[in-house]
């Protein structure tokens, strides 16, 4: 990654007393340090790449304190490395994006689980639910409950987070049992201020090696006979340890009101929204004072039963908000109320939408819905004004607008070197007729939005060529899977390709390889081409003489396999097509090269502003449309896709419909020129090579064009 | 619960890349500097790629005693934005849209240029979004509506938009705090700080001085004479002054002595289009025109000194060759063609060196042909078609007026190269024997209903292709149109009782 976090880094060595200024994730990472663990792992996604590319370019200064920082291949390997803190004193943190990380890891997660733990063990998880997720919505929570996992959801303030993590660690030890901090999209995101406390040495780290392995322990590990007694601890020893410690440190926090009769039981992480939405009826200020009591749920597994009951207490009515589905707070607290005899009605999902995320809209319908039923005394008119307005707004918004506007996907960046391949497959398909294509997570999933629409599954990440095992036994033709190289690393070596090798599966596998996985960041795999290889691409592609992948295949035994790069989209065309025509029946695989434009560019731009100051000369590209031959019907536009082809005003008054164009930005990829060939689209692109600061040769060579060209052209 | 104050809102819609984590940053610092509580967030995800993407910021408006913490919301309330900033115009639309600008509390300041999605460039006619639309709904549904040039401001200074988004929102007046303050917090960032500071300034300014949004003023429709005069230089230019005399000659015809409808205006125009269809000797021209020429040195931003070699992409297939030989012989070139092969896969596609000798002298020798144009093959086939347009244009102008222009827009659909030709042709030639070939057989004149279907199956035609279709056609469809370049009347399949 070339990116550089000379900011974030200094924020991490912040001593006792100093203020922190920043992201909630970085936040989470300086905590962990002021915690003292000894290692830290990880897989990226949004929203936590941050926590682990912070840590792993600041690699020295974790060093200095003796922490280990660990980049993990995926998930599972992450969780796995937890296993340090099942017989040793030492505390460990990971982190990935939930719920597809928290899936992936499972396996190691319930072994985890089982065992219990000596050190503190945390697993952050960026919950990527709702507005902005890319992801399947489900919760973490499920995973906590059946595996024993405690699982907190503070509210979104950086002291609230900081103080979390701190205690997280303390209750894991206190109750032999991993914890998960769950994290939403926006608190990961959230710019804020908290004090610092000093960076902990751990006692056993990189620097103070313990002389010798633990005692060996059969209690500890996760095989029977002592499976049956773990299950039994876990719920006779560690959930009642867990909950006098709730109680004891008060992780869940009681907020008085002067109603009473009422009580609100909230996640921790919903918190900010509910005091929103109480603001409208004027029931809560600025300050988060609020006239309804109010139980905030830092800690939403395990609930602390006791806790429940005297909360609810003598109140008429409760509710419950608990965000997604299903409704198991709800249901736990419901069982308990029952249970101690409490005879408060109990609301939540009645008034509250099943799924989806709880916006401050969402909790005001269900507020209105919940106070007008059991306050008919409280003046509820402003947030009911408020709730019509919102509603009356958009719907004006709408006829003004004349319906509504184009959605705006995300897209491959200018340059990507995945475009021009979705660019050949689309005419592969006008020759051979459409096939079944899985598709994957990456980048190159962003061909499933115009004007590409290519894929017909997404089973998880490096799940593609495994996903058409099933397919292509019953199509005629050849089903196509599509994979990165992040993907294939990540799990699709084993579950697509080792088992089509098994099973002699008869299909195409597709993989971009691009040498980083660049839809989280472009954090490095295996195959990433290594420095000194990309100091010499330098414009060039690096990962062109990178054959990891390529000796991995060939070594597991496939006998097809082409390299092609991607932006020889004539080339990639003919390499599809001889894989969905060859008589050979086995495994295809064709690997797209083509460096991440947006490490390439991050490595280019510093060299050719150097080059530009010292005279040296250099040469750039850049396309454009020659709008007199351009009539306007945009198929080059949909086959590339590229942000800076697009359309403009037509300069010729006899033409109506906007041409083609390519705008400031363009970075001379050259792939509207191939497709415009290959696809036999039109005559219009140019390619233009400004040399700056040319030299004698260029000088002399122009000056004689120039001569001839002058006489012939036409005025 | 009241008498506490209440936090400030800022709401800023953006596209992926270009910054906006920037703005909130410089704003969640200077907010710092002036001493007031200030938190910001951001969904960016996946919308990190182009997409649109959106960050959200509140504050309050006064200091608070250190001890007190205010409880900001992460996340916007429709009608309960102060400011929202948009980086582009749709993406105001957008947050109006989702209700986040109410006509009681929001100031909206929004770039004015245009960002096209896909779904809006994909289509093969005109898919944009009706600016002034946006602009109406965005006067109509916010408090004050700011609408300023902050991508061009921006190019101006060798800026980003978020300094010149920045700049507008402090020129506002929005922003409790002074402009020292905001200057300070780019100077913090560190980087392209002159630049951005300069396009902070001009957008403050503009901002401050608070100029009505600028409305476009409708252009007058063309009339029909100086369609007439653009056309016929255009057709002098791409063939001879005799060529352009029968273009006048046509169109006087269908006029004749009446007054000239919108539909000869139209028919003009597509006349003029038609007749300079574009073939390889008429791409060679333009390719070698000294305006041409400096134009790709303008738009590739070379410096004076700079040298420019261009190459062009091109692919003369067996297609193109056909259409410029002599009629006979092109035919007979047509029947080599393996006609199962797609199109785009015949010929090879190269870079030709247009600012090479022999690649510039190559091109006009190319153009020289315009003399023989008029024997080619192709010439003969477009001739044919636009006589048979113009004879029902007679017939059906003077019937009825609706009708007549919409066939004279037809030929709308017959552009583009190669397959996306042969697909509008398709479509122009299914359209002809649909709904225009009946009109001619009977004697009542075209009614409403026909007008609408004919105006309904050009729309539906200049549509987007679906995805999976275009420019690929599937095989079967393919095969119905096995030889499609050839599209006399007389292989088209007609509805029954039509006469010819």
């Amino acid at each position: 990654m070339e990116r550089s976090f000379q900011e974030e880094i200094r924020l991490l060595r912040l001593g006792a007393g100093e203020t922190f200024h920043g992201e909630g994730i970085l936040a989470v990472t300086k905590a962990l340090l002021q915690a003292g663990v000894s290692y830290v792992g990880g897989y990226q996604g949004a929203p936590v790449s941050h926590l682990l590319d912070v840590m792993v370019q600041a690699r020295e200064t974790m060093d200095e304190l003796g922490v280990h920082v660990e980049a993990c291949s995926n998930e599972a390997s992450a969780a796995a490395m937890l296993g340090a803190s099942i017989m040793y004193p030492v505390r460990g943190a990971v982190t990935w994006k939930s719920i597809v990380g928290t899936n992936v890891a499972s396996d190691a997660l319930s072994n985890l689980a089982s065992a219990g733990v000596t050190g503190g063990a945390l697993i952050v998880v960026g919950e990527d639910y709702g507005d902005g997720a890319s992801v399947i919505q489900e919760r973490t929570h499920a995973f906590a409950m059946k595996s024993a996992l405690w699982l907190l959801d503070p509210r979104p303030d950086l002291p609230t987070i900081v103080h979390s993590v701190e205690q997280a660690f303390d209750l894991s030890e206190a109750s032999n049992t991993p914890v998960i901090l769950e994290l939403r999209i926006r608190a990961c995101h959230v710019k804020g201020t908290f004090v610092a406390s000093a960076n902990r040495a751990p006692r056993f780290g990189t620097r103070e090696r313990m002389t010798d392995p633990a005692p060996f322990d059969y209690g500890r590990l996760a095989h029977p006979p002592a499976t049956y007694a773990q299950e039994k601890r876990k719920y006779e020893l560690r959930l009642p340890a867990a909950r006098r410690f709730i109680v004891e440190r008060r992780l869940n926090e009681l907020r008085d009101g002067d109603l009473d009769a009422l009580g609100i039981i909230v996640q921790g992480g919903l918190f900010n929204t509910l005091i929103r939405a109480l603001q409208a009826f004027g029931l809560a200020d600025t300050f988060g004072a609020s006239r309804i009591p109010m139980l905030v749920l830092n800690v939403t597994y395990p609930l602390v039963p006791a806790q429940i009951a005297a909360f609810c207490h003598g109140r008429q009515s409760v509710l419950v908000v608990e965000e997604g589905q299903p409704d198991f707070i709800e249901q736990e607290i419901a069982a308990t109320l029952r249970r101690h005899g409490e005879t408060a009605a109990l609301h939540g999902k009645d008034l509250l939408p099943m799924a989806g995320e709880y916006t401050a809209e969402v909790l005001l319908e269900g507020l209105v819905r919940w106070l007008e039923a059991d306050q008919p005394l409280l003046d509820l008119s402003a947030g009911r004004a408020l709730l019509h307005s919102m509603q009356d707004l958009r719907t004006r918004a709408k006829t003004l607008l004349g319906g509504a506007l184009p959605a705006r996907p995300p897209g491959f960046c200018v340059g990507c070197p995945e475009r021009p391949v979705f660019a050949a497959l689309k005419l592969v398909q006008r020759e051979l007729g459409p096939m079944h294509v899985s598709a994957d997570i990456g980048c190159h999933s962003f061909a499933t939005f115009e004007p590409f629409s290519f894929g017909h599954s997404i089973l998880g990440y490096g799940m593609s060529l495994a996903s058409g095992a099933g397919v292509r036994s019953f199509q005629q033709r050849r089903p196509l899977a599509i994979m990165g190289d992040g993907g294939f690393w990540h799990n699709g070596l084993l579950s697509g390709v080792s088992s089509t090798l098994l099973n002699r599966g008869d299909g195409v596998l597709l993989i971009m390889k691009n040498g980083y996985t660049s839809a989280t960041g472009t954090q490095e795999v295996v195959s990433t081409p290594d420095p000194a290889a990309r100091r010499l691409a330098e414009a060039g592609s690096s990962t062109g003489t990178e054959v990891t992948i390529e000796k991995t295949l060939r070594g597991l035994g496939v006998r097809w396999l082409r390299t092609v790069h991607n932006y020889r989209v004539g080339r990639v065309r003919d390499v599809l097509r001889e894989a969905f025509t060859t008589p050979f029946a086995g495994l295809k695989v064709i690997i797209a090269e083509g460096e991440c434009q947006l490490e390439r560019q991050r490595r280019l731009r510093p060299l050719r502003t150097q080059a530009l100051r010292e005279g040296r000369r250099v040469v750039r590209t850049r396309y454009g449309v020659d709008d007199e031959t351009c009539t306007g019907d945009h198929s080059c536009i949909r086959l590339s896709g590229c942000p800076t082809l697009t359309v403009g005003p037509s300069r010729d008054p006899l033409k109506r419909d906007p041409v083609a164009t390519v705008i400031d930005g363009c970075v001379g990829c050259g792939l509207c020129g191939e497709v415009a060939q290959a696809a036999a689209l039109c005559p219009s692109f140019w390619r233009a090579d400004v040399i700056v600061h040319p030299n004698r040769r260029d000088r002399l060579l122009a000056a004689l064009r120039n001569a001839v060209i002058d006489r012939l052209a036409r005025a | 619960m009241n008498g506490t104050p209440r936090p400030v809102s800022i709401l800023i819609a953006a596209l992926g890349g270009e910054g906006g984590g920037v703005l909130a940053d410089w704003l969640v610092d200077s907010a710092r500097g002036a001493g007031l509580a200030v938190q910001a967030t951001s969904v960016p995800g996946v919308a990190q790629r182009t997409g649109a993407t959106s960050y959200y910021l509140e504050f309050l408006p006064q200091p608070i005693a250190d001890d007190a913490s205010p409880v900001f919301a992460l996340m916007p309330v429709p009608g309960r934005v102060d400011v929202v900033v948009a980086s582009e115009l749709l993406e105001a639309g957008r947050m109006i849209e989702r209700g986040f600008v109410a006509p009681d509390r929001t100031l909206l300041i929004a770039a004015s240029h245009r960002v096209y999605t896909t779904l809006e460039k994909i289509e093969p006619g005109d898919g944009r979004i009706d600016d002034e639309a946006i602009h109406d709904t965005a006067r109509q549904l916010s408090r004050r509506y700011l609408s300023l040039d902050l991508q061009a401001i921006a190019a101006t200074h060798h800026t980003v938009i978020s300094a010149t988004l920045f700049g507008a929102l402090a020129g506002s007046g929005a922003l409790p705090w002074s402009r020292d303050r905001c200057e300070a917090a780019i100077r913090a960032g560190g980087l392209g700080v002159p630049a951005s500071l300069a396009g902070f300034a001009d957008a403050f300014e503009r901002a401050a001085l608070a100029v009505a949004p600028d409305t476009a003023v409708a252009a007058p429709p063309p009339e029909l004479a100086s369609i007439l005069a653009l056309g016929h230089a255009r057709l002098a230019d791409y063939q001879d002054v005799a060529y352009a005399d029968l273009y006048r000659t046509r169109i006087d015809a269908l006029v004749g002595s009446g007054p000239a409808t919108a539909g000869h205006v139209e028919a003009a125009r597509q006349l003029a289009l038609w007749m300079g269809y574009e073939d390889v000797i008429r791409v060679a021209d333009l390719k070698t025109r000294r305006d041409r020429l400096a134009r790709v040195r303008a738009e590739a931003q070379a410096g004076p000194d700079d040298i420019v070699v261009i190459r062009d992409h091109l692919r003369p297939g067996l297609e193109e060759i056909a259409a410029i030989a002599p009629a006979p012989i092109g035919r007979l070139l047509h029947r080599w063609v393996p006609a199962k092969r797609p199109i785009g896969t015949r010929g090879r596609g190269f870079a030709l060196a247009t600012t090479s000798i022999t690649g510039f002298a190559a091109l006009r020798l190319l153009a020289s042909m315009r003399r023989w144009r008029r024997s080619s093959l192709r010439f003969a086939e477009e001739q044919q078609a636009i006589e048979r347009w113009l004879a029902a244009l007679a017939r059906l102008l003077p019937a009825d007026r609706g009708f007549g222009a919409a066939l004279a827009e037809l030929p709308r659909l017959r552009k583009g190269y190669s397959d996306t030709a042969i697909r509008g042709i398709g479509h122009y030639e299914r359209i002809f024997a649909m709904w225009v070939d009946p009109m001619l057989s009977r004697l009542e004149p075209p009614t409403d209903e026909d007008t609408r279907r004919l105006r309904a199956a050009i729309d539906e035609a200049l549509g987007t292709p679906p995805s999976a279709a275009d420019p690929i056609v599937a095989p079967a469809a393919r095969e119905a149109t096995a030889r499609p370049i050839r599209w006399h009347a007389r292989d088209i399949e007609r509805p029954r009782g039509a006469s010819r």
